[in-house]
């Protein structure tokens, strides 16, 4: 009993000390944060987290995944703070068992989907490139585990494509959205259906030729962030959800990188 | 029961190994007589070469086979100009992976057995009127089965293990590049674990079953040839 | 058959300089103490090992020479290592048999009953090499070494490896394949023994080189060479036997200079056998001695005389017969009794060892 309080006491001596050092100027402790998110948002979460860590002093880490094993990862107990999630049927999930912080859960970005290949003048901007089949492969994520690929599969479903191009062999599974835009990007697939957010440059350009399947020809791709319930530092996450939804900083970012608001 | 597309997967896992396991066998077996008896200084950078799959992480071997295979890659550009199609996402490409990823699992306890074998054996061959060749196939081979029961046995289960290379360049496909680790992962990504476990439990049963069956027919032969 | 052998070695510890032709049929002993380059020798005979400079011709063929090298498969010799060497993975029959299915029907000379029977391996045909005793698995090896019915026989040391008691059964066996088969054989050893049992023609290795070469008898009593000098020194000498004494149970034998008398050997008369006498088991007498134990006294004629290792001993070179002796004398009984080379006395042998 003696030896765990005296090592609670080091421990809280060491903080109380360092704890005001590493912030100059700041009146508040510093966070860091665990984030674990889907791996098409991972970049431009990277910029997020720069802005910010400016505006709060908390820092992100951020950890990207698909997000199936992110969400086994966190049943499984792993102690991350927010889950940025590429769908919204994990979070929802999350927040059912409990996982979740009850009332935390909401859309921070809505996926565009994207019709695309390396190679300039392949993809019109019409999509017709796919009826015509004159190429060998097209990539796909897998719809059972990848919004962006269900979507993908609901567009071709949509222009009855889906069951002779599997028919035909011709559809590549990429086991997440990252995968599959290698594959594109590679020219291992001639043409592949990734995020817009992958393709998009800083500057709002992209390269080689695309083509953005109208809206209505599949399910918003509503990507939910969660707080997580065995996270440290639910100040922290909390003021973190917050600002991405709310920060005009923030939410100006994640239009530009490919990305639709929610309604507000 | 098992879903139709899981037993298919199961059943090209076991394809692959199998013919992977064949080919290298027949590959290494002169690469490691070679190793096991060269004088040459090649004989370390071989060596070195040989190795490095042990010690490359499966998904980077699976990357660089993706971009040199690909058709910017200076693998397919030749494969193209010979007229043939590139092997990402086909059967063959599999196996060409995995043999690039089982290699030092064949060639080092091959190499071994040879080594085994020693040169006296070999000299006594020679004055019995043996050719090389000879000397090779009647002493050499015989006195390092042992070494070539390990090689097999341990290709067969690496392969079957195989994941990242597979999942790099195979594409998913059922029937023909979609093997059992990649199925078992795809059930755990999409959360239907049952699946999972149930493919996992099958995958580990057959491995034991073959294990078992290997080295009690091994040990019988060891018995047989009285290895001293 | 003859072999003519050149090589030159130089290595950090240890050099060969061979120049030699070895014109004659029956067994050569190459002869030397360890670390010689006997096996070396041997080995470059055999193309097991390729040594850069070296010439090597037997009979019509080439083996070696400053453009060609012939491998050893395709050498017709057989070679018995010092160890037995069988392979572990065959049983004794398919040992043998490996030998004998690589050389083509028309070319064998050896059968496989006829190698079987001279090394008495029909009990062991069916055995796994590793249930053998040492001395049983040379006699495969040498069966083996047979069977590939080579046309010069090569062995290293074959006995050296083995205890007292399979040496001492194996010896007469390869006595009797000596004297049965008619193919030259080359013998390694450094052991006096063997190759006073053995062999016909010696050629002696020092330090890597020929040190001297010729008729057995002929180098074993030269007394300028130190195989004079040992302890076993002695000679061997080619008999025949005459008639058995079975009273007495003695055999009578013939040689060039007279008669022996030793124990009785159940051989018919008229055997062949070689007898080996050591010099230390001969005394010298200027006349013949009256009432004595020792049977067996020859005339004989000094040849030489030698100091010996011992500063208390002198060697004494002599001829009986057609046939060289010597003889270990005090250095004293030298001087009083006078004996000098030309001089004519008696050799008081002894002990008179039948080789079989």
């Amino acid at each position: 009993m003696t030896a765990r309080l005296s090592a609670r006491a080091v421990v809280f001596t060491l903080l109380g000390l360092l704890g005001p050092l590493s912030l100059p100027g700041q009146a508040a402790v510093a966070d860091e944060l665990s984030v674990a998110v889907a791996a098409n948002f991972s970049g431009p979460l990277e910029k997020l987290a720069a802005q910010f860590e400016q505006a709060s002093g908390h820092k992100l880490l951020i950890s990207a995944g698909s997000s199936g094993q992110l969400y086994t990862q966190i049943t499984q107990g792993a102690p991350f703070d927010v889950f940025l999630s590429a769908d919204s049927d994990k979070p929802r999930l999350l927040e059912a068992a409990g996982l979740g912080v009850a009332g935390s859960r909401f859309t921070y970005a809505i996926g565009t989907l994207a019709l695309w290949s390396a190679k300039a003048g392949i993809v019109d901007a019409q999509g017709k490139v796919l009826k015509s089949g004159t190429y060998r492969y097209i990539g796909v994520a897998d719809p059972g585990n990848a919004p962006y690929g269900a979507a993908a599969q609901q567009v071709l479903r949509a222009l009855g494509l889906w069951d002779t191009l599997n028919r035909d062999k011709k559809v590549i599974l990429g086991e997440n959205i990252t995968q599959t835009w290698q594959f594109a990007a590679t020219g291992n697939v001639d043409l592949a259906f990734v995020a817009l957010s992958q393709i998009i440059a800083a500057d709002g350009s992209i390269s080689g030729s695309h083509w953005l399947p109208p809206q209505s020809m599949y399910a918003p791709i509503e990507q939910d962030a969660v707080v997580l319930v065995h996270g440290s530092h639910r100040g922290a996450a909390q003021a973190f959800v917050s600002w991405l939804h709310h920060d005009p900083l923030a939410t100006a970012a994640i239009e530009a990188a490919g990305y639709r608001l929610a309604g507000l | 029961m098992m879903a139709s597309t899981d037993l298919a997967a199961l059943w090209t896992s076991f394809e692959l190994a199998s013919l992977t396991t064949a080919l290298l066998l027949v590959l290494c077996t002169p690469l490691a007589w070679w190793l096991a008896n060269a004088d040459s200084r090649a004989r370390v950078l071989v060596d070195a070469v040989v190795s490095l799959p042990l010690v490359l992480p499966p998904t980077v071997l699976g990357f660089y086979l993706l971009i040199m295979l690909g058709p910017t890659g200076w693998l397919g550009r030749l494969l193209h100009a010979v007229g043939l199609p590139s092997p990402v996402f086909t059967f063959s490409g599999l196996v060409i992976g995995s043999m690039l990823y089982s290699l030092p699992f064949a060639v080092q306890p091959l190499r071994d057995a040879f080594q085994g074998v020693g040169r006296r054996a070999l000299e006594v061959a020679a004055t019995l009127r043996a050719s090389p060749l000879d000397r090779f196939f009647s002493v050499a081979i015989p006195l390092a089965s042992r070494g070539a029961v390990s090689a097999a046995v341990l290709c067969f289960a690496h392969t079957l293990g195989e994941f990242g290379v597979v999942l790099m360049i195979g594409g998913n496909i059922p029937g023909r590049t979609r093997t059992a680790s990649i199925a078992i992962f795809n059930h755990v990504e999409s959360l239907d674990y049952a699946a999972a476990h149930r493919l996992s439990a099958t995958l580990l049963a057959t491995c034991l079953l073959l294990l078992l069956s290997v080295y009690t027919v091994n040990r019988r032969l060891r018995a047989a040839i009285a290895l001293a | 058959m003859s072999l003519a052998v050149q090589a030159a070695l130089r290595r950090p510890d240890f050099s060969l300089q061979v120049d030699c032709d070895l014109d004659a049929g029956g067994v050569t002993a190459l002869f030397g103490p360890s670390g010689c380059g006997k096996t070396t020798l041997l080995r470059c005979i055999a193309g097991l090992d390729r040594i850069s400079q070296a010439r090597i011709r037997f009979n019509d063929e080439v083996w070696q020479d400053d453009t060609h090298f012939v491998p050893t498969h395709r050498r017709a010799l057989g070679y018995v290592f010092q160890e037995s060497s069988l392979f572990a993975h065959l049983n004794v029959r398919a040992n043998l048999e490996y030998a004998l299915h690589r050389v083509p029907a028309t070319q064998r000379r050896v059968g496989f009953d006829a190698a079987v029977g001279l090394l008495g391996l029909e009990p062991l045909l069916a055995q796994r090499t590793q249930r053998l005793s040492g001395g049983e698995r040379q006699r495969v090896a040498i069966a083996r070494a047979l069977l590939t019915s080579p046309r010069l026989l090569l062995m290293d040391e074959p006995l050296s490896s083995l205890d007292q008691a399979s040496k001492a059964q194996l010896l007469p066996q390869l006595e009797g394949l000596r004297d049965q088969l008619s193919i030259p054989v080359i013998y390694v050893s450094h052991a006096l023994g063997e190759v006073m049992r053995l062999a016909d023609h010696m050629v002696l290795l020092e330090a890597g080189r020929v040190r001297a070469r010729g008729a057995l008898q002929e180098l074993l009593t030269r007394t300028d060479l130190p195989v004079g000098h040992g302890l076993d020194a002695g000679t061997v000498i080619d008999a025949v036997i005459e008639a058995h004494d079975t009273e007495y149970h003695l055999s009578l034998v013939a040689i060039s200079g007279g008669r022996l008398a030793v124990s009785m050997r159940n051989l018919p008369p008229g055997s062949h056998i070689r007898i080996r006498i050591d010099a230390r088991d001969v005394s010298l007498a200027l006349k013949p001695a009256e009432q004595t134990s020792i049977t067996n006294v020859l005339a004989a004629r000094v040849l030489e005389l030698h100091a010996d290792r011992d500063p208390a001993q002198m060697l004494v070179k002599l001829q009986v017969g057609a046939d060289a002796l010597l003889a270990r004398i005090t250095r004293r009984s030298v001087a009083q009794l006078g004996i000098a080379p030309g001089c004519a006395l008696y050799a008081q042998i002894k002990s008179v060892a039948l080789m079989e």
